[in-house]
């Protein structure tokens, strides 16, 4: 059946045609969609896990167990995953493993723009690049039987827009292998270094194997179209070749982007007079092409930064420029904002007011460092925000410790800010860490984790009790606060900051996108009471603008928080209705 | 048939994202190749969003660049003066007029401009703007704005209208199918 699919729903329809039983992920745009509709077919197993190095090894698990497996994250998330990946690839299956990856050039909700490519060359495993959704069902499919056939993982990369397109899909039935009988293997899964030695050597002979099977397979594929000019390209950047330059250049399509058929670029090569390499990100095709001797065109015309287009690819080749309409008058940016009502709103606001020094860390909270609050001044990468924050103190010492603390969201600390924090208790520093708990994994847009006692098919199942798991490493002090609350949340970061000893604060209120949470009627208002202080459009609520020297609340947007109430000295903001 | 590339802006909740996947469902039942678009993640934040819809006999890149679309469709003022750049010279906007203020405005750092349809209309582009927001009330609801813009969009499709609303009786629940039937003919008709 024809259907317009999502990449990343092409992707989990492929491991639900490809017979596959256990699938282990952690959200992450623009990878979240894989696990989220994976989880929409009963006859596999699909869970969130903590972090992608976890995810990981419950599908190496799962493989060792028999059966295919499956893991899901966006290119960070390898990152966490490295460890794992780089001795998975020497242990290699039992059941197939594929794992997913989605880089994202352009940087559209990302800390960076790593390219994923270069995990699979030091990881020594296969890399295959789908370019459109029917791709993405197909080349999960076949990703299992190379899994199996060389005994291998195998990563399936995909891009923002590989994985964020919806093109067709023609589906096909499941069909399940027979579960592998364990069968105990030392030599195989052991990575002992008496077994591991060996199996270095194994890896290298699957590569070469690999690269034959690389030089003869219809995933790289030649579309010769009788002219001089050649073009190597895989995954979107295929896509936007052919937009932009049609069938007036042969092209090689590569479907494997680990590891290249060095045979089959030469014979292309040596069809055309001029040859392009168009891949975004890393020149890791042209640099492959360049150590082999042939001569390409790369990155002296393409960008390594940002995302390649057709537009882009027609003007650095054919010097063509569209025919644009523009306006003179400069157009306000619309940049994201916390949402009306959002629980994070609050403690940036005290923390912007106390001008702390604020160790940040991923999510929907990151926002907190735009205008008007500007409350964050560093950010890394998932659980920095903590460990940061002590190597901050251990380097500034008193003044650090004063003002300085750390904010993480309640997913990003069990990922991995929970070793961090252990850190600070097992070397007792004082540092103030905030546990931005908002019951939700919020920013990937609303996933189930383990402290929110829901499964990702929405089963009650077993919450981490951020309180006692904090006592239990060694933090004693450890408050809790509602941070629609200003004067407690205000009272009590100041409180913490002053001890001298290792403490946690709690925030917690549920994501008001959260379906359950009810939020009362939306506020308005007085313009008889309103002076145009603007005390109330310090906390950068999108519900609140100043019209005509008045503030004026959006009914539309207002979900009722009160949090502008509380600044507001000439009691004008009431609840719509109310004249008190 | 030669592709066709439809751009739909507008702001984070406001429903482009539905009316990016209706268009596409309708034409995938047309037959033609079809890719639909989409950036999640932070822009959803109220932030701007932005959709692309292609289709015709075979669709190559998925995006919509400077120049490239046929149609515009623009749930709010600003962000179609931030995407008319992307429009065709003989293409088409269509605008719902109402306004929602990024937060540069909100802040006082910014005014919102005025005057954006007749300035967009000054480049001598052909421009179909209406208060989206006043018909989506008429019709009933204020979140039926997207399947008013989807009815001025059909209009200026080659689709018989019968197929669209064929599209909404299927696609939206039993009791807001009245409600939705209205908004797409207030869109229809709307100039």
């Amino acid at each position: 059946m024809k259907q317009l699919l999502l990449g990343n729903e092409a992707v989990a329809r492929g491991l639900y045609e490809a017979g596959v039983k256990v699938v282990s992920s952690y959200p992450g745009t623009p990878s979240t969609e894989i696990t989220e509709n994976a989880a929409k077919y009963d006859e596999m197993y699909v869970e969130w896990a903590p972090n992608e190095k976890v995810a990981a090894e419950v599908a190496a698990g799962a493989s060792f167990g028999g059966v295919r497996a499956f893991c899901g994250m966006k290119h960070v998330g390898l990152n966490v995953a490295a460890d794992p990946l780089y001795t998975m690839s020497y242990i290699g299956v039992t059941g197939g493993i594929v794992i997913g990856v989605a880089d994202d050039p352009g940087m559209h909700s990302s800390q960076n723009e790593q390219d994923s490519r270069h995990h699979a060359i030091a990881a020594k495993v296969p890399m295959l690049e789908p370019s459109d959704s029917a791709e993405c069902c197909a080349f999960t499919k076949l990703g299992f039987a190379l899994s199996e056939q060389f005994d291998t993982p195998v990563i399936l990369r995909l891009t923002t827009r590989v994985a964020h397109s919806c093109g067709i899909v023609d589906t096909a039935e499941r069909v399940e292998p027979e579960q592998i009988p364990y069968e105990k293997h030392q030599e195989k899964n052991v990575m002992l270094p008496a077994f591991a030695r060996p199996k270095h050597i194994m890896v290298e002979e699957r590569t070469k194997k690999l690269a034959a099977w690389a030089e003869s397979c219809d995933i790289n594929r030649v579309e010769d179209n009788g002219s001089k000019i050649g073009v190597i390209t895989s995954g979107i950047s295929y896509e936007y070749a052919k937009e932009a330059l049609g069938d007036t250049v042969n092209y090689l399509k590569l479907g494997m982007v680990n590891p290249l058929p060095v045979q089959r670029i030469k014979d292309f090569a040596a069809t055309v007079d001029k040859l392009y390499v168009i891949e975004e990100l890393d020149p890791i095709i042209e640099n492959f092409c360049k150590q082999n001797g042939i001569e390409v065109i790369g990155k002296e015309l393409f960008p390594i930064c940002g995302e390649l287009s057709q537009t882009l690819i027609a003007k650095l080749m054919l010097g063509k420029e569209p025919v644009i309409v523009d306006l003179e008058q400069p157009i306000p940016i619309r940049p994201p904002v916390m949402c009306p009502g959002c629980p994070h709103r609050g403690i940036f606001y005290t923390l912007h007011k106390e001008k702390v020094f604020v160790s940040g860390d991923i999510g929907c909270y990151t926002l907190g460092a735009s205008a008007p609050l500007n409350a964050m001044d560093t950010c890394i990468c998932m659980g920095a925000s903590v460990s940061a924050l002590h190597g901050f103190n251990k380097a500034m010492g008193e003044k650090g410790e004063k003002k300085a603390v750390a904010v993480i969201g309640d997913s990003t600390f069990i990922h991995s800010g929970i070793t961090s924090l252990i850190d600070i208790a097992y070397n007792q520093s004082n540092s103030v860490v905030i546990i931005l708990d908002n019951s939700i994994t919020g920013m990937t847009g609303q996933q189930e984790n383990p402290t929110t006692g829901k499964t990702i098919r929405g089963d009650v199942t077993a919450a981490v009790n951020l309180e006692a798991l904090c006592h239990a490493i060694g933090i004693n002090r450890v408050r809790v606060i509602d941070p629609y609350d200003l004067k407690e949340t205000r009272t009590v970061i100041r409180e913490e900051l002053a001890v001298e000893e290792p403490s946690v604060i709690i925030s917690r209120r549920p994501c008001v996108l959260i379906k359950s949470v009810k939020m009362p009627p939306s506020l308005t208002i007085l313009p008889e009471r309103c002076v145009g202080c603007t005390a109330c459009m310090g906390i950068g609520c999108p519900a609140i603008s100043m019209k005509e020297g008045k503030a004026v609340i959006d009914e539309t947007l207002c979900v009722g928080c009160d949090l502008c109430v509380g600044l507001c000295h000439s009691n004008a903001i009431v609840k719509k209705g109310e004249q008190a | 048939m030669s592709v066709k590339s439809i751009l739909i802006v507008g702001v984070g909740g406001q429903g482009t994202l539905l009316a990016s996947r209706v268009l596409g469902n309708t034409m995938l039942r047309q037959g033609y190749d079809v890719k639909v678009s989409e950036v999640h993640g932070m822009s959803q934040r109220g932030g701007s969003v932005v959709t692309y819809v292609r289709y015709g006999d075979k669709v190559d890149s998925p995006v919509i660049l400077n120049g490239e679309a046929d149609i515009i469709l623009a749930f709010e003022q600003l962000e179609a003066a931030r995407a008319v750049s992307c429009l065709k010279k003989n293409g088409t906007l269509i605008v719902n007029t109402q306004e929602i203020d990024p937060m540069p405005v909100v802040t006082g750092a910014m005014q919102y401009p005025e005057g954006l349809t007749e300035a967009i209309r000054e480049k001598g582009l052909n421009v179909v703007a209406f208060d989206a927001l006043k018909l989506a009330q008429e019709a009933g609801s204020v979140k039926a704005v997207n399947v008013v813009m989807i009815g001025a969009m059909a209009k200026r499709l080659e689709l018989d209208k019968e197929v669209w609303l064929e599209t909404i009786r299927t696609t939206v629940p039993q009791r807001f199918i009245a409600l939705n039937v209205k908004a797409f003919e207030l869109g229809y008709a709307a100039e």
